[in-house]
Order: C-alpha cells, then sequence, then structure tokens
C-alpha cells in the first residue's frame, strides 16, 4: 500500500524535473505539434483514402498525430530518460532505497499516461478549434481504452529498447532508428493505401500500425464499428508482452560502461 | 558485549577469471568507524557494493543487520544509508526536494533541516543540483545517505574532490555519526582520513585483507617513528650505530626506528662533539600512509 503511495508521489516529482528539462518537454511536446500544424497545412483539406474508405484529410492526420504522441511521449521518452538516468547513476542510487523497483516504474508510467493524455488533449482541441474534426462519440471507449493500451504497450517497449542501448550517448540515435521507420510506414505521416504489400505487411508485424489503424477508425465517420480489430489487439497485446518479458529479464539499474 | 553491524566469512567475487574479491572474512562491530583501504583496484568498492545488495557475491558468507544483501529486502534498506563512489541524483530537482522525495521512501527519516544543517548544504536548498558544485553535489549524495536515518552507513569515498576545510567539516560530520551510535563503513584514498576516524582499518590488496586492526596497532605495527636530517658536511662520518639502520641520499638521511630516544641521544651527542648543525631534524611518528605504501608497495613489486 505504502509502496503504491509511493509510485502516486513519485508522478510529482517526475513532473517537476521534466518541465525543467527544456530540450525533452520541447521534443515531447512541440515536436507532435508542429507536425499537426504542418500535415493539416498542406493536406487537412484533401481527401485521403484510407483502407476503410475515403476521409477528409485532417480526419487522417489527428488520429495519426495523437498516435504520434503516444508514442513520443512513453517509447521515445522514456527510453531516453530512463538510459540518462542509468548512465547518471540516478537508478543505482534509487535502488539502494527501500523504494522498491516496481513502485519507481510505476510511477514512471503513471507520469508517462499523464503527459500522454495532456498531448492528446491538446491535439484534439486543436483539431476541434481549427480543423473541422469531430470527436469520436460513438467510438469513444474504443478510442480511450486504445490510448491507454498504446501507452502502457509503448511504455512497456520503451523501458525495453534500453536493455539494447550501450549508453546516454547512443540513446537518440537507436530510439529513433527503432521508431522513426515504423512511422513513415504506419500510416502516420503517408497513408498505405498505395504502398506495396510488403510494406504493409512489414507494418502489421510492429505494433506502430495498428494502434494508429484502431485510432483512425474511431475518428473515421464511415467506419462504425465499436470494437478493436482482434487482430490489431493481439498484435499491441504479443508487443506489450515483449516488452515486458525483455524488461524485467534484462534491465540494468546500473551505468553501463 | 558489542555486537557485529556486518559479517563477512569467506568472501569471493570473481569476474570471469579475475578474482576482485579472494576469500576475505571481517566484522564490523555496531557503533564504530571501519575503514577499507587499498589501491585503486584492490577490491573495496566491489566488497562494499556487496554488502550494500548492489552486487552478487560468487561465494561465501554476508549478513548486514542480519539480513543476507543478496536478497534486497526492503526492510534492510530502511535501516541503510548508502553514498555510492559516484553521483547520481536527479539534475533538475532542487536540493531541497530531492530530499523531500528520498525521506519519503523511509519510515522513520530524520528530519530534513537537520540532514540539511549536518551536510552544510544550507544555502543550497533552492539550487537545482545541476547547479551544484562537485564537492556540494557531495554532500547532497551523504545528505541523501542519511535521510533515512540509517543505523548504518556505507560511504564510499565520501570526501573525493574536496577542499581541506569541506573535508574537515565531513570529517566532523562523520565523527558525529559514530557519537549518534551509527556504524559507519568507508573506503578512502586518503590516509589521513582514515587515520583521523577511523577505530578499525582492513588493509586490502588484490582482493585480500593484507592487514587489519585498530588504527593504532596498524601504525605501531611498523617501527613507529621517523628521524629525517640533512648533513650539509658529508666528510664527517656517523656514527657506527647510525649508518647501521640509516638510509642515507644524497645529504638526506632518514632514520626508521622503534627507539627513537637511544637513536636520537646518540645521534645529538656526536653532533655536539664535532660541533655540528642537524639541519632540518624532524622527528615524527609513522602514519598510515607509511605502513601503506609499504604494504601496497611491496606486493605491488612482488607481482
Amino acid at each position: 500500500m505504502k509502496q503504491l503511495q509511493l509510485a502516486l508521489r513519485q508522478i510529482k516529482y517526475e513532473n517537476t524535473a521534466f518541465w525543467r528539462n527544456p530540450p525533452a518537454a520541447f521534443f515531447t511536446f512541440i515536436f507532435p505539434l508542429i507536425f499537426l500544424v504542418l500535415f493539416n497545412a498542406i493536406f487537412g483539406d484533401d481527401e485521403i483514402p484510407i483502407e476503410s474508405g475515403v476521409v477528409p484529410g485532417s480526419n487522417f492526420y489527428i488520429p495519426s498525430i495523437i498516435a504520434l504522441s503516444v508514442i513520443s511521449a512513453s517509447y521515445t521518452n522514456l527510453a531516453m530518460t530512463l538510459t540518462d538516468s542509468r548512465d547518471s547513476g540516478i537508478l543505482k542510487k534509487i535502488r539502494g532505497t527501500p523504494l522498491t523497483p516496481w513502485a519507481f516504474m510505476v510511477g514512471k508510467i503513471l507520469f508517462t499516461t499523464f503527459i500522454s493524455l495532456l498531448l492528446v488533449a491538446i491535439v484534439l482541441t486543436f483539431g476541434v478549434l481549427f480543423y473541422n474534426v469531430t470527436l469520436p462519440n460513438d467510438s469513444l471507449l474504443v478510442f480511450i481504452t486504445a490510448l491507454l493500451i498504446g501507452t502502457i504497450t509503448f511504455s512497456c517497449l520503451g523501458i525495453a529498447i534500453t536493455t539494447v542501448i550501450r549508453n546516454a550517448d547512443a540513446a537518440p540515435a537507436i530510439v529513433n532508428a527503432s521508431i522513426l521507420p515504423l512511422f513513415f510506414i504506419s500510416d502516420i505521416f503517408i497513408p498505405q493505401t498505395l504502398a506495396p504489400q510488403w510494406i504493409k505487411t512489414l507494418a502489421d508485424i510492429f505494433p506502430v500500425k495498428p494502434f494508429v489503424v484502431t485510432l483512425q477508425s474511431s475518428f473515421n465517420p464511415f467506419d462504425t464499428r465499436v470494437v478493436f480489430e482482434t487482430l490489431d489487439l493481439a498484435t499491441m497485446g504479443i508487443w506489450f508482452a515483449i516488452g515486458l518479458i525483455v524488461a524485467l529479464r534484462f534491465f540494468s539499474w546500473e551505468p553501463r560502461r | 558485549m558489542v555486537d557485529s553491524a556486518i559479517v563477512v566469512k569467506d568472501l569471493k567475487k570473481s569476474y570471469g577469471d579475475f578474482l576482485a574479491v579472494n576469500e576475505i572474512s571481517f566484522e564490523v562491530l555496531s557503533g564504530e568507524i571501519f575503514a577499507l583501504l587499498g589501491a585503486n583496484g584492490a577490491g573495496k568498492t566491489t566488497t562494499l557494493e556487496i554488502l550494500e545488495g548492489h552486487r552478487n557475491r560468487t561465494s561465501g558468507d554476508v549478513t548486514v543487520l542480519g539480513y543476507d544483501p543478496g536478497k534486497k529486502e526492503q526492510n534492510m534498506s530502511m535501516r541503510v544509508g548508502i553514498v555510492l563512489q559516484e553521483t547520481g541524483i536527479e539534475p533538475y530537482l532542487k536540493v531541497e526536494e530531492v530530499l523531500k522525495q528520498f525521506s519519503g521512501f523511509y519510515n522513520n527519516p530524520r528530519n530534513i533541516t537537520e540532514v540539511i544543517e549536518a551536510t552544510g548544504l544550507k544555502d543550497q536548498i533552492k539550487t537545482p543540483v545541476r547547479k551544484l558544485s562537485g564537492g556540494q553535489r557531495r554532500r547532497v549524495d551523504v545528505a541523501l545517505g542519511l535521510i533515512g536515518d540509517p543505523d548504518l552507513i556505507f560511504l564510499d569515498e565520501p570526501t573525493t574532490g574536496f577542499d581541506p576545510s569541506a573535508r574537515r567539516d565531513a570529517w566532523s560530520m562523520i565523527s558525529n555519526l559514530k557519537s549518534l551510535g551509527k556504524t559507519v563503513i568507508l573506503t578512502t584514498h586518503y590516509m589521513d582520513e582514515a587515520e583521523y576516524l577511523s577505530d578499525r582499518i582492513a588493509l586490502m590488496v588484490h582482493g585480500k585483507i593484507e592487514r587489519m586492526g585498530t588504527t593504532r596497532e596498524l601504525i605501531n605495527s611498523e617501527s613507529n617513528t621517523t628521524i629525517e636530517f640533512s648533513l650539509s658536511d658529508t666528510n664527517k662520518l656517523l656514527p657506527e650505530a647510525i649508518t647501521r639502520i640509516a638510509e642515507i641520499n644524497g645529504n638526506l638521511v632518514s632514520i626508521i626506528t622503534n627507539s627513537p630516544t637511544g637513536i636520537l641521544g646518540e645521534l645529538t651527542h656526536w653532533a655536539i662533539e664535532n660541533s655540528l648543525e642537524l639541519d632540518d631534524l624532524s622527528v615524527r611518528r609513522s602514519s598510515l600512509e607509511d605502513l601503506f605504501l609499504k604494504v601496497v608497495g611491496s606486493e605491488d613489486s612482488a607481482t
């Protein structure tokens, strides 16, 4: 019980430290917003073909950028900050205190969830105010569940990826190299309806596309489904499990040299 | 009867073929300050980190306050304060915030203001950690080690990077811990520090404990007085009794002895008879440093 309280208490300190680190806050917040404005300015008025039909550009890009925001707040941000904390000895120090490892991690993931939801709220507000997007009322439950599943899955993967990052200097390279290509093939920047089959198949293996597609379908006026596609859910579930197992098995609290 | 805060028996730690710690045994009594000394790579930090629970041992028995540190029990962390060799503190939090954060981890933390006073951080409480100097950051490390009001405190090179006055402050703070009944185990590269602070010392060389005992015992175990002077006129022959034991380097003569009174008597008598002045005459007690250099030096040349 006390550890759960401590996990919640950690959020406060995570939050304070986060906002005092301008580059981290900048990348997490400004980056998705720049993409939001750019893509909507360029393609917002176009009709964009996706698998379930043709949608207005903004209906494509708002959920895309929401996915991008969640992923950069959870996966990218956690991987970078954890590697940094690990290499500067912060994690080792924490490990020597009575704060349990899981309370520390739960605190991190809860803070990540908070940042993700804050970003989603900002992007949605932009969408409603400036880009004529309506909230996915009938599929709201799918939308919210997808957000939570996405945050937790990508948080786990963010923790897991630190196990292959040798040191903090290598973090940006490895994190970006692992996620940017997926953004391009997973319906985030460009719709993939015209992409060759092998690209589509490749994207289906990774967790980004199922996440994006689920968010998009909840914004698609022609798509009336109110449940997850089993396959999307399964793909994300498998990646969550992989992330969790790797993190539990190999996560290091000691600086690596 | 004084009980033991730490009991180590046949502790061994190897990394592949390399034996970092080679079957060492020692006890740290409750309420004492115990120092682990040794050259870089002698195995001090490895030993300390096994006791802290940061490393697993290869073999041997270890108990810390009755717990096995390898099991990483929370009850042990509640009663132990750890100051690692390298500092790791969230750079964007202020000193006060970090102390508050850490004090929340413990059931019965010490008063934050008290810890801030004890570590001399009064003027830095509102400063973000990243803006502190190396020495100040080190104090925050120590403060974080004390915040849980531990019974046992690990200090891995606590004063490295301190200026002389900061070091004196740290010493009085550590002595204070002892007067509060805390047990302290520390490593240091400063022999004066070990000599000033510790009740007992273990001197490690290549993973083994070469010497162990009270600080006084160790210092006295060697010939305990050094007499030095320079002889301007090297043509004058020193008395036979002195040349036999002296080491002469140019015109610097040094004598290490257990019976300084007799030697000095002979020496001054000879000087007066020959109307000579013994320039730069000094008589000093041998220090821990002399012992350290002797033990560590001889081991190094043996390998």
